[in-house]
């Protein structure tokens, strides 16, 4: 017994040399850029590193933004809760068709940039969208009756637009491994449905709600583009005044307060979630999904279910539908000057993508540009699963442990860190051997494992986190070293999340333009980068390339998504 | 998606953070040699002796014919490296912040309206280069020659040709009639404060009001319903019903040179543009770009050259197709489409006072701060 307990300790002893390589990571590819880049600006401050803090808390337009940043945050959160959830239950508890397809088409929304969403959605609900033509002449009204643009709802629209995903991601992978007898035994013990919803289902699930809505949130909470396309410059976020104070205004001191309480934001709520989950999860017997999925059998249910796909589709692929179209069709304002439109199908723009019409230096092929972002995200998901898996297991062996409380927090940070303070932090901080990377295209995939990072642990940690520990503790009294129990045990049991966890690293490589622009050679552009340079030059010619190139991004992100889910070795079914 | 086999029954645990930490830098030298190769097509001399590289650091925006770039770097026995680094204002910062260990050798793209930044913060040597004594003494903004003129932009209002037709309306002509009720709700402008048009539209009207007399003139515009959107692609390829988004408004702040890129990318090709751009006195202002030999640089005598370069006609002369601004040399002869569909302000906003160089650099963060509370908040 005495060599039982002492084997077990030899165990958790080694766990903690899982943070290595993670914290090695974050130290000198975050911490130490942002922590030269505060310390610089701070420097540049004629008073001291405190004033700019007491100008924030005094300035009534400042404090203003930091209240709408949270606002608007939380809407857009609650929002995607709302409307992710059924799409989670369903796609968990029910046998649907092309299940997988569905889930590609959301999940490209995740990948689009900022402007290629706003034209989409102005293609439906612009001033000329079709939404509005369609009203104006149902109506007989003269002016377009819905705004988009510059409102507030179009944040949130575009908040949930581009965030669902994470939710029937995350909350609906857990979903469909939860046992489905618990819920069953509480109905046989005599709970109404809302009974067992809120005192059985509900509870397990709330690691995996908490990991969703948090980063829901904090995505929403440093929203930029979005704030700055699509709710127009009346709004601004914490994110947008920390970009404007560095850019546009030069006020570095006071561009850094904003971001060490951006960043405060994040940690504290970081932590609360970090205390919360430590409370909240449990080891469950999770199950293999083919045990979990029914058939929808009533036709109540196949109505309803019907209904919110067809709702959830609505949103997430219409503008996708209205982006694909324009892109195959030529619109111009016929020259009598009645400004009606005349619409003609064409494949110009596609042809044209691989046309160097001025012999121009930095013209890449479509194809090449296609193979660089595909490169970067190769080296995206294999550095992001490389340092995430070690930290979500090293998490999930012992949420209580000190290293876990202390190091979980951190991992999120990089998610509530202002692009444009990090990528100014790169070029002062690693600008000499053997670190020089400041013009290095190694920078792209360093950067965008950084956002990755805390996706692939929020994905892995809940399912290895709900392994009960009787399992490895068998298998290592059996004989079985770490390595073994971990290749036998977790890896059988977490398949499936691997692969959702490489999705987002997929994803989030493929559509990042912020810190990519911010570091790009120009020699390697991603599709992002050459789809804004067609959009800032004039000429229709130029906008159709740059919404076929968008077409074309969307395209490759779902067959990449569709092809990581082929490649899926291990359901938990195997076990 | 090995890690399947990568374990094998006789390791201990304690390998296992060495084994992660190896995996790692595997993958991290693995990107290095994966990194797709340069994709431009240069001419490729077998070089004799090792070729010195210059770098030049400059915004998104730049871009060069492949054919001039190769004689340059003929001509010198030099491979230029271009690191390109967001929009102005951020490749700029990025400059200022790494002036003790520069990035590149030269500075290209700022323009007069962050300049005093760049001057202030000392990032530039100063070079007389011989090519500056063509060039009019209007662009030539910095005396003591650390920042050169190499090109510049007008500022202008663009209309919708087609809705003016329609509806016998004649379009504006001085920033007055943008108050009139017959243009009500027809404007869409871009914020200055994240987008460099938009801050060129406040300086012309802080030219034609003054200060304060500009945020009055703002507040007018704001009840005749101007609509202000973030940047130019928004204003431009969204809103404004000249151009391929087909939006609702027929006036937009563009470039005096747009109206002539619909034509030149145009599908099918057109005659005439489907816009116009509106130059009369004192309505555009002028954008100029500059280029500087970076403090610290390693390369003085081969970034001298580049400047020289870009001043001379050869490069001037490819500007305009490649980045849609105007040569500040006057031997640089324009392409045929340009002096067909390109219409040039006599006199912009920038001759007036209040509009000068010296008093942006004075004022720029003010004027901007100040707006914003006028006019968003």
């Amino acid at each position: 017994m005495k060599a039982l307990s002492a084997r077990l300790r030899s165990i958790s002893f080694h766990y903690w040399l899982l943070w290595v390589a993670p914290l090695a990571f974050l130290g000198v590819f975050y911490f130490y850029p942002l922590v030269n880049i505060l310390a610089v600006s701070f420097g540049r401050g004629q008073s001291g590193p405190v004033a700019p803090f007491i100008e924030v808390f005094t300035t009534p337009s400042l404090l203003k933004i930091l209240g709408f940043t949270f606002w608007q945050a939380t809407l857009s959160t609650a929002f995607t809760l709302l409307f992710g959830l059924p799409g989670a239950y369903l796609l968990a508890r029910y046998r649907l068709r092309g299940r997988n397809l569905i889930l590609a088409l959301t999940g490209i929304a995740f990948v689009l940039p900022t402007l290629v969403v706003a034209a989409a959605f102005n293609a439906i609900l612009g001033p000329r969208g079709w939404a509005n033509l369609l009203l104006m002449q149902m109506l007989g009204l003269e002016q377009p009756p819905l705004h988009f643009v510059n409102t507030f709802g179009a944040i949130l629209l575009a908040h949930v637009f581009y965030n669902t995903t994470i939710i029937l991601r995350l909350v609906g992978d857990f979903w469909a491994h939860l046992d489905p007898r618990l819920e069953q035994a509480a109905r046989v013990l005599g709970a109404n449905g809302w009974q067992t919803l809120r005192r059985v289902t509900l509870p397990l699930l709330t690691p995996a709600l908490a990991s969703a809505a948090l980063l829901v949130f904090i995505f929403d909470f440093t929203s930029f583009g979005v704030i700055l396309v699509l709710g127009g410059p009346r709004f601004a976020t914490l994110e947008v005044e920390i970009y404007n104070q560095t850019i546009s205004l030069f006020n570095l001191p006071l561009a850094a307060a904003l971001s060490l309480i951006q960043l405060g934001c994040t940690l504290a709520l970081t932590v609360l979630y970090t205390r919360l989950n430590a409370r909240l999860a449990r080891p469950l017997s999770l199950r293999p999904r083919q045990f979990t999925l029914r058939r929808l059998q009533s036709w109540q249910g196949r109505l309803l279910a019907g209904l919110y796909l067809a709702a959830l589709l609505g949103l997430l692929t219409l503008p996708l539908v209205a982006l694909v179209t324009r892109s195959l069709t030529r619109v111009e304002s016929l020259p009598d000057g009645s400004g009606v439109l005349a619409i003609h199908p064409t494949l110009d723009y596609y042809r044209e993508l691989g046309v160097n019409r001025f012999n121009s230096l930095f013209f890449i092929p479509p194809i090449t540009s296609i193979a660089i972002s595909l490169g970067y995200a190769t080296a995206t998901v294999a550095l992001a699963l490389a340092l995430g898996l070690p930290a979500a297991w090293a998490l999930a062996h012992n949420r209580k442990a000190a290293s876990s409380q202390v190091f979980e927090p951190l991992l999120m940070l990089p998610l509530g860190t202002s692009a444009v303070t990090l990528g100014l932090g790169f070029i002062i901080a690693l600008d000499r051997p053997p670190l020089d990377l400041r013009a290095s295209p190694l920078l792209i995939p360093l950067a965008h494992t950084l956002v990755a990072f805390p996706f692939v642990v929020r994905s892995l940690a809940p399912a290895l986190g709900s392994i009960k520990p009787r399992l490895r503790q068998a298998a290592a009294v059996l004989g079985a070293n770490p390595g073994l129990v971990f290749r036998y045990i977790d890896l059988p049991l977490v398949g499936r999340a691997l692969f959702v966890a490489a999705i987002f690293a997929f994803t989030i490589s493929m559509g990042e333009f912020g810190a990519t622009a911010l570091v790009s050679r120009p020699e390697y552009p991603t599709l992002p980068v050459m789809i804004y340079r067609f959009l800032s030059q004039p000429g229709s010619l130029n906008y159709g390339k740059a919404l076929a190139l968008s077409t074309i991004l969307c395209l490759i992100t779902a067959a990449g998504m569709l092809a990581i889910e082929r490649f899926r070795i291990a359901d938990i079914g195997e076990f | 998606m090995n890690t399947r086999t990568s374990c094998s029954r006789n390791k201990k645990f304690s390998l296992a953070g060495i084994r992660l930490t190896i995996l790692i830098v595997l993958v991290l030298t693995a990107c290095t040699s994966t990194t797709p190769g340069p994709v431009t097509s240069l001419p490729v001399a077998t070089p004799i002796t090792e070729l010195r590289t210059l770098r030049v650091m400059t915004h998104d925006s730049f871009a060069i014919s492949e054919a001039v770039l190769a004689a340059f770097e003929a001509e010198n026995g030099v491979k230029v490296q271009f690191v390109k680094s967001g929009d102005v204002g951020t490749a700029l910062n990025k400059a200022i912040l790494s002036k003790d260990n520069p990035l590149a050798d030269v500075f290209y793209g700022v323009d007069n309206t962050f300049l005093s930044r760049a001057l202030t913060e000392g990032i530039f040597e100063a070079y007389n280069s011989p090519g500056l004594a063509g060039i009019p003494d209007e662009f030539k903004l910095d005396a003591e020659n650390r920042a050169l003129p190499v090109d510049y932009g007008d500022v202008c209002l663009n209309y919708d040709k087609a809705y003016f037709a329609k509806n016998n309306l004649q379009p504006p002509v001085t920033l007055d009639d943008l108050l009139k009720p017959e243009y009500k709700s027809l404007l869409v402008v871009e914020n200055p404060a994240t987008s460099s048009p938009g801050l060129a539209f406040l300086l012309t009207t802080i030219g034609n009001y003054g200060d304060p007399g500009y945020l009055d003139y703002w507040k007018k515009l704001v009840q005749n319903d101007v609509l202000v959107v973030d940047g130019w692609e928004t204003a431009y390829n969204t809103e404004f019903s000249g151009a391929a988004g087909k939006g609702a408004r027929p006036i937009v702040v563009s470039y005096n040179s747009s109206p002539a890129f619909e034509v030149i990318y145009a599908e099918p090709p057109v005659e005439q543009p489907s816009s116009a751009a509106i130059v009369s006195p004192k309505t555009c202002f002028r954008q100029i770009e500059f280029v500087g030999i970076l403090k610290g640089n390693q390369n003085r005598d081969l970034a001298e050259k580049w400047v020289d370069f870009m001043l001379s006609k050869t490069f001037q002369e490819d500007l305009p197709l490649q980045m849609f601004v105007f040569p500040v040399n006057p031997q640089a002869k324009l392409a045929e489409t340009f002096t067909k569909y390109l219409q040039q302000p006599q006199e912009t906003a920038n001759s007036e006072a209040a509009a000068s160089p010296a008093n942006i650099a004075a004022k720029r963060e003010a004027w901007l701060k100040a707006w914003t509370e006028a006019v968003l908040r």
